[in-house]
């Protein structure tokens, strides 16, 4: 070999090193369109200053239309993304299915253990933990303290659904335009069905039996719905069976509604003085429950998530740890503030003098400690999931029944029409599953 | 005969077709109006129609946080693309049902039309698998070949209608002037077929621009076009309507103005041969 060949030979080694050492590795991040994952996409700077070799592409989509994509793109190994944002739905069943990586190797410094339990056992399918949270949420009640007051009441830290039916009657001032209490009436597994599934937990109802029956026939699921539509015709707002998260909220800014049982996310939103007329006027409680031991509360975590499809694993590893990591939550704090951290994820921040100043850090960490999603009703299922029934089959289901509920709100069915109309299309769609036997 | 029409009658018909033009241009002139509200104006009750503190505040956020310039250009390549190659296809096969039937023409007309009558989930799987194993998910030609196939029979169908228009002695008289099948199409048939052409490549424009479930599913970062920015302003939970609106006016403004220019053409090809 002439010296000049290999000299040249040398210099392409060196070159090519010298590439593979700038590589630049390129992650797309699918995420959620809402506050704290925006915020995320706005406080960039500091992951690219400690991972100059990794570059974000951000795919920000509805929650829904982000569902279905995921859901198309794991199920058939497309491999277009990276990091995913999915829920404590589909965690269970994706982690199942082989379908994530699990994210048991994450850095010491990661701390897993300072995970709040009930977010953690959401996210863990047979001992591996297969997405990391990035906020979570529970509901509660939220309701106006001038009205309760004037209406000569108190709400206790921990009320009943007799005092809430109680409080709903006394507030309401339908002349005034005021609604007792705003709930969710628009169909959908995430929409009333969410806010049903948990408030049935606390009347002893489940959604199947250890033999995955359906159990719409049964005395708790009746209690639910009448109990439900009694008092959302007597105190409710008109058309409250098209309403959802986004309509409830706006009529509780616009001092409508006199209690609103959603969400912990809205608390920051109802108490913000440029978005909210009543935003000084706002009092937080637990959900309510019967005395049977659940709460009528459900549990929720966008969590961030790597598909096995992925080439990019070490990239999404590094990400995730930084986004779900205690620095991020600082990271937060000293540029926008303790109100705007992402929530519910860890008990440190709870820990936190400092959050613990928020008037609705108490009541979120309480209403989620209050869920568990391996054991969320009072008689034992098949099934984890507080809100939801984390099977495939779910979602199509779930919008089906939460239809007749709908229609029974809105008054175009009655409540045992519709509870028999629901027992009978879960139970067919149950059997042509495969589940009943 | 003419009708005689009465300043009153026409005063009548002329408010009338206000009323129904403004009707149908509410929500658009509502989802403009609502770009302009701080998101507590835009959800209050009763709603505020002008009276309240216009802001560019939204139009600002919008954006900062995308880059619209790039969702737009996609969308550009995608609804034109896909509409050329339409064409291409479509100008011949319409000629050769409308000049050359065979005694399967109908039915093959109605094929056409029947593919569109399955739900495109239903082949959502399939369809990505093909892309994936292609290379071609989340590429802007994938886009153009997938909204060419879906638009084809609309394509097609549109230029025969006015294909069928034309007297068919016209292209005898050039046959027998002595031009070719390729001079026939490009030299007498389209020239004359113009008005019919250009609305249904609007139409079609109009269409691909909108078309929100393929350009949704199988995009991501690069080829993502306005449906997907609009997308990502919409949230269940929080009340992000303002913002929602700023996006979509931005979205379709492109497409509004396309069509504003073009009006005389669109409604000259839509109604090419209703009156004889």
């Amino acid at each position: 070999m002439t010296s000049t060949l290999r000299a040249l030979l040398g210099a392409c080694a060196v070159a090519g090193l010298a590439t593979v050492a700038s590589a630049e590795t390129t992650i797309t991040v699918a995420t959620v369109n809402n506050g704290d994952m925006i915020r995320m996409q706005g406080l960039m700077s500091d992951f690219y200053a400690k991972h100059p070799d990794i570059k974000v592409n951000w795919v920000t989509l509805e929650e829904n239309v982000l569902r279905q994509k995921v859901t198309t793109d794991i199920a058939t190994k497309g491999g277009q993304y990276d990091v995913m944002t999915i829920g404590t739905y589909e965690v269970p069943i994706w982690g199942k299915q082989g379908w994530l990586l699990s994210l048991d190797d994450l850095p010491a410094d990661y701390d897993v253990n300072d995970l709040l339990p009930a977010i953690r056992g959401g996210l863990t399918v047979d001992g591996h933990l297969y997405a990391s949270p990035f906020y979570g949420e529970s509901s509660m009640v939220m309701y106006r303290t001038d009205l309760m007051k004037k209406a000569g009441l108190e709400m206790p830290e921990k009320p009943t659904w007799d005092f809430i039916r109680k409080a709903a009657d006394a507030m309401t001032d339908k002349a005034a335009g005021i609604y007792g209490v705003c709930l969710r009436g628009k169909a959908g597994w995430g929409e009333n069905m969410a806010f049903l599934t948990a408030m049935s937990n606390s009347f002893g109802a489940s959604w199947f039996d250890m033999k995955w029956q359906p159990q719409f026939n049964g005395d708790a699921w009746k209690k639910t719905i009448n109990f439900y539509v009694d008092m959302m015709k007597a105190d409710g707002p008109p058309g409250a069976s098209n309403n959802g998260f986004n309509e409830n909220l706006a009529l509780f800014q616009q001092g409508k509604c006199g209690m609103w049982i959603d969400a912990t996310v809205a608390a920051s939103f109802v108490s913000d003085p440029k978005a909210s007329k009543v935003a000084n006027d706002v009092g937080f409680a637990l959900a309510p429950d019967n005395g049977l031991g659940k709460r009528g509360n459900w549990l929720w975590a966008w969590s961030l998530a790597i598909p096995a499809g992925t080439k990019h694993a070490d990239a999404a590893k590094t990400f995730i740890d930084w986004a779900t990591s205690k620095d991020y939550l600082k990271l937060v704090a000293s540029k926008e503030g303790w109100a705007n951290v992402p929530p519910g994820t860890r008990k440190s921040l709870y820990e936190n003098p400092e959050y613990a100043k928020i008037p609705f850090a108490k009541m979120t960490l309480d209403s989620i400690n209050s869920a568990d999603p391996t054991h969320p009703t009072v008689n034992p299922v098949p099934y984890v999931g507080v809100q939801f029934v984390a099977i495939p089959e779910f979602q199509g289901i779930g919008n089906d029944v939460g239809q007749q509920f709908s229609a029974a709100l809105a008054g175009t069915e009655t409540v045992d029409q519709a509870l028999a109309k629901a027992q009978e299309l879960t139970t067919r769609a149950m059997t042509k599953a495969g589940y009943i036997k | 005969m003419a009708r005689r029409v009465t300043p009153a009658r026409k005063a009548t018909v002329t408010a009338a077709a206000w009323a129904l033009g403004l009707l149908i241009f509410f929500p658009i002139l509502w989802t403009i109006l609502t770009s302009f509200k701080s998101e507590g104006d835009a959800v209050a009750i009763p709603p505020k129609f002008l009276f309240f503190d216009w802001t560019l505040e939204n139009y600002a956020v919008v954006n900062q946080r995308s880059d619209y310039l790039l969702h737009f250009w996609n969308s550009v390549v995608i609804s034109f693309g896909s509409t050329f190659a339409g064409l291409l296809i479509a100008i011949p096969a319409a000629w050769a049902m409308a000049f050359v039937p065979g005694r399967k023409t109908k039915d093959v007309l109605m094929w056409m039309l029947s593919t569109k009558m399955m739900p495109s989930v239903g082949v959502l799987v399939p369809i990505y698998l093909l892309f994936r194993n292609t290379g071609l998910l989340d590429t802007r030609i994938g886009l153009v070949i997938i909204l060419t196939l879906i638009d084809l029979p609309i394509i097609v169908w549109m230029l025969y209608t006015y294909f069928k228009e034309i007297p068919g002695e016209i292209l005898e008289a050039a046959r027998m002037d002595g031009a070719g099948l390729r001079d026939e199409i490009i030299h007498v048939l389209t020239p004359m077929a113009v008005p019919g052409i250009a609305s249904t490549l609007l139409l079609n424009v109009i269409l691909a621009w909108n078309e929100a479930f393929w350009t949704l599913n199988l995009t991501a970062a690069k080829a993502a076009p306005l449906t997907a920015f609009i997308a990502s302003y919409s949230s269940p939970e929080g009340l992000f309507y303002a913002k929602l609106s700023a996006a979509s006016t931005m979205a379709i403004a492109p497409i509004l103005i396309l069509g504003w220019f073009s009006q005389k053409q669109l409604v000259r090809g839509l109604t090419f041969g209703a009156v004889k």
